[in-house]
């Protein structure tokens, strides 16, 4: 096992690796998690859902459920107050069907009620009489216009192109592939949940809801229930997980509607079948690629072909388009380009955010790609990678240059340094368990194959395109103690322990209080593209300097000292040309100072018809190396080993990012080899735990880290975003060790044991 | 509240010490969410209804099950231990306080039930190895961690107990 950062520090300081604040209680079972939450007389809500990919409504007969005891509200599109549909980019999602039903699982109607069960018995009474459409599944016939439309916004979301160079350029090696993934899920265990409690009058809502963005949920849910923003005060339940599957809305205005509706709180609560429904996945993807490249195995030019089944509704689908096609070169030299993208929509299940968003389709391709370069030219993966490697002021096929620091190749070098698995295969001590297929004892030791795979990745940093996803933050110092106010969503990435580390740093205050996460505040923006070290931790470093800047003024002017002359050290501040020593919890007693920051990332563009513009705002970077074991005769996989080393700018918690690097690779690794949705006409075949595959703790291997520190000037405290970097290329290498293994081409994941054995 | 299919049951369960009483339940329902919503007991995780992901670990007679697959009625007269009853608020036990330190936390609705599921293992087999760390929790998905400083959890566990180290 890679050996874990200790812990330095009770209060740490930047750098440190502490525990997090919330975790004793998450520990003793005391945190409370969105679906945890009660209220005095609260009924529960629960959702009818289509059970058609496509069809007309015909008929809807609500009165079985009216006639069940316990019944307290049913409601359906009719009773939508507000705006009719939602949506992130496009607001093109009903918040029930009304006349149509476009995927399995759309909701149709709601109930409150006194008891699950009779929630169950009362969707279970609603009569709704479908007419048949043809659903439209294959995503090319919503290219090629073959299928009538099934959304008043038609069947292609955005069609986007890339064109940069010499598009005459050919060869003189050639290789080319059509990469396929298919649909992944989040999976987070905390299911869907929230607390809607209404205002005296149902005159407003409160809502305790587990989300990535609480303001954007919140301008969504007012609009359809025809509110003020103000009228309606989210506060972040507690939230097990996300990935992305809590950007969009799921069931935020279905539960707000209900408790309005009947004036009593209303509990919401999925269950795992419910959550593959009613949430946004990550995209199938096919992908073509053909590189051109000179005879020593430099890139001369990219072309590919991206085709994004965004399912029945728009979500994030353009901008999982964009950074899939954004990022088709991966990270390497590559002046010329032709890339044609296509987000479209079917009567698939929707698909929006995950981790990784739209660059793991890209990367998944543009590795396999290089691999075929290696072998094309007689380079090994390392070298390919090497020769190829993006630098600090290269230029995408956008025409945006990197201005980041871009450490590709000591990505490359440090990984390759880090030691290879001792263990022969099935380990020194033969156990079982260390082969593929485990302890179903199926496999024959001396019939497994050894590979190792090689992946590595670029990722954007924040939203991109004209996009600007500032955040807020407000700190009061009083006493020696900083209060720490954000609308951050805390997921389980530890924005809240780096939070109060960075209070810790700047004020030099020991104790630090973390406020309630709700929309009392500004913005925060989302939690996802890796962006809220860089962005929310910007925000709270700049607001603790506000206020340090306030304390060093009221220092100075109390001593006669030029506040600039003044520093924090330690929990003192110091007069850095003197010998003035004051605690900074004398410095700020009783009077408190309290200062609110903006952080706002630099300005991007969106692309012209081209492809051309600076749409991203920065970039991170990671290599990945993976051993795997495989049974040929069966198709079953063993990955023995991952080594990374990623760029990480400054590991503000060395501990938290080790564990997001883990987390990561673990979700790479389950797309590699066992995580999909399995999807036969429009219907879902596998949404359960049982059905969908996870990796456990026998499916994940020995996971060794190198962290490359160095520091992004143009990153507030240095540090980059490290959430999503793992899961990018994690998949490809855990693909390409496969494909070593077997001497086979494998070109979709996750890879099946009939792909491996058949 | 009524109870959908006109049951008004009422029994008892020995819960981490304590005889609670359980009214107008129905008889379909699982101790998990008789533990949760007649008990009040929150600790206790549901994830995917089906025994698959661990969150819901309880012990029942010393037994480690998933509570989501246990009828409660069936469970009267048995003594159940959740994950409020392994150590009180605010003094954590050795294996809590190793998963904080360790990193072993990050969203935190999977460490209920592997918090049961690495005593419950500890018990049995007081210094396991890795593989065995692995494979006995297996039945516990976890999302966000990948594992590894969930393994270093335990094991830190192990070595202080062997070292002599306070429970």
């Amino acid at each position: 096992m890679t050996e874990a950062p200790v812990r330095d520090q009770l209060r740490g300081r930047l750098g440190d690796s502490i525990g997090r604040p919330d975790g004793v209680a998450k520990v003793q079972g005391s945190f409370e998690f969105s679906g945890d939450l009660t209220a005095d007389g609260f009924l529960w809500g629960a959702t009818l859902r289509s059970p058609h990919p496509h069809a007309r409504i015909v008929r809807i007969d609500l009165s079985g459920a009216w006639r069940i005891s316990g019944v307290e509200a049913v409601v359906t599109a009719d009773d939508v107050p507000g705006k009719a549909t939602y949506g992130l980019i496009s607001d093109d999602q009903p918040v029930f069907a009304r006349d149509v039903v476009r995927y399995v699982g759309e909701p149709v109607a709601a109930v409150a009620a006194d008891h699950p069960d009779t929630c169950r018995r009362a969707l279970a009474a609603i009569v709704v009489e479908y007419e048949l459409l043809a659903p439209l599944t294959d995503p090319e016939r919503a290219i090629d216009g073959s299928h009538e439309p099934i959304h008043p916004l038609g069947n292609v979301v955005r069609h986007q192109r890339i064109v940069r160079g010499d598009q005459t350029i050919e060869g003189p090696v050639v290789v080319e592939g059509t990469y396929h993934l298919g649909m992944q899920d989040q999976a987070f265990l905390g299911l869907e949940a929230a607390l809607a409690v209404p205002d005296p009058g149902s005159d407003g809502v409160e809502l305790f809801v587990a989300t990535q963005w609480l303001h954007e949920d919140r301008k969504q849910i007012a609009a359809c229930l025809g509110f003020a923003e103000e009228k309606v005060r989210l506060t972040l339940g507690g939230v097990g997980g996300a990935f992305g599957a809590r950007e969009d809305i799921s069931l935020q205005v279905h539960a707000c509607l209900l408790a309005l509706r009947t004036s009593r709180p209303v509990r919401m609560a999925y269950g795992r079948e419910e959550s593959f429904l009613g949430h946004v996945h990550r995209h199938p993807c096919t992908v073509f690629m053909r590189h051109h490249a000179h005879p020593d195995g430099r890139i001369r030019r990219i072309e590919a072909r991206f085709v994004f089944d965004g399912g029945a509704y728009a979500s994030t689908s353009s901008a999982v388009l964009i950074n899939g096609i954004t990022h088709a070169q991966g990270p390497y030299k590559c002046e010329h380009a032709t890339v044609d993208g296509w987000a479209v929509r079917t009567n698939n299940l929707p698909c929006g955010a995950m981790r990784g968003f739209g660059v793991v389709q890209a990367c998944f391709a543009h590795e396999g790609q290089m691999d075929k370069l290696a072998a094309a030219v007689g380079l090994d993966p390392v070298e390919i990678r090497l020769l190829n490697a993006m630098e600090t002021g290269d230029t995408l096929i956008t025409g945006q240059v990197i201005e980041n620091v871009a450490p590709v190749a000591r990505c490359i070098t440090e990984t390759a340094a880090l030691p290879l698995p001792s263990e022969p295969v099935g380990g020194h001590d033969g156990d079982p368990l260390r082969l593929p297929g485990g302890s179903g004892l199926t496999a024959d030791r001396s019939h497994i194959r050894r590979g190792i795979g090689w992946g590595v990745a670029i990722k954007n940093l924040m939203y991109s395109e004209a996009f600007d996803d500032y955040s807020t933050a407000r700190v009061r110092l009083i006493d020696g103690v900083a209060s720490v106010k954000f609308a951050t969503s805390e997921v389980g990435q530890g924005f809240v322990t780096i939070a109060g580390q960075i209070a810790r740093s700047v004020l030099g205050v020991d104790e630090v209080i973390i406020e309630p996460i709700d929309t009392s505040v500004g913005s925060a923006g989302s939690t996802s593209a890796s962006r809220q070290t860089w962005m929310s931790g910007g925000a709270v470093d700049g607001a603790c300097r506000l206020v340090r800047e306030r304390l060093f003024e009221r220092v100075g002017a109390a001593n006669d000292i030029d506040p600039l002359r003044l520093a924090i050290d330690g929990t003192d501040v110091v007069d850095t040309e003197g010998t003035l020593r004051v605690p900074v919890v004398e410095a700020s007693a009783g009077d408190p100072i309290d200062e609110t920051f903006e952080h706002h990332h630099r300005p991007t563009e969106d692309l012209d018809e081209n492809g051309q513009g600076n749409c991203h705002t920065a970039f991170a970077f990671v290599a990945h190396r993976a051993v795997v074991d495989v049974d040929p005769e069966l198709g079953l996989v063993k990955v023995v080993q991952i080594a990374t080393a990623q760029d990480v700018g400054r590991a503000l918690n060395p501990l938290s990012v080790v564990g997001q690097i883990e987390g990561g690779i673990a979700q790479g690794l389950g797309l590699a080899v066992m995580e999909e949705i399995i999807l036969v006409d429009g219907h879902v075949r596998n949404a359960s735990f049982t059905d969908y595959l996870l990796p456990t703790f026998l499916d994940m291997p020995d996971v060794v880290i190198s962290l490359i520190e160095e520091p992004d000037p143009m990153a507030p405290l240095g540090a980059k975003g490290v959430g999503e970097p793992p899961t990018i290329s994690s998949t490809p290498a855990v693909v390409a060790a496969i494909r070593d293994a077997l001497g086979k081409d494998l070109a979709r994941v996750p890879v099946r044991p009939s792909d491996i054995c058949l | 509240m009524a109870d959908p299919m006109g049951h008004h049951e009422q029994y008892a369960l020995h819960v981490n010490g304590h005889t609670l009483e359980v009214r107008d339940a129905w008889l379909g329902e699982s101790l998990l969410y008789v533990l949760r919503e007649r008990l009040g007991l929150m600790g206790s995780k549901g994830a995917c209804e089906q025994g698959e992901c661990g969150s819901c670990s309880v012990t029942v007679d010393g037994r480690l099950v998933c509570s989501c697959l246990v009828l409660a009625a069936t469970a009267v007269g048995q003594q159940i231990v959740t994950i409020e009853g392994v150590a009180p608020v605010g003094s954590p036990s050795d294996v809590q306080q190793a998963f904080v330190d360790a990193g072993a936390v990050q969203c935190g609705f999977c460490t209920p039930g592997l918090i049961m599921a690495a005593h419950s293992l500890l018990e049995r087999s007081p210094e396991p190895t890795e593989m065995e760390i692995r494979e006995e929790l297996s039945g516990n998905i976890c999302r966000c961690t990948g594992y590894g400083r969930i393994i270093d959890a335990v094991q830190r566990v192990a070595v202080s107990r062997r070292d002599g180290g306070a429970r």
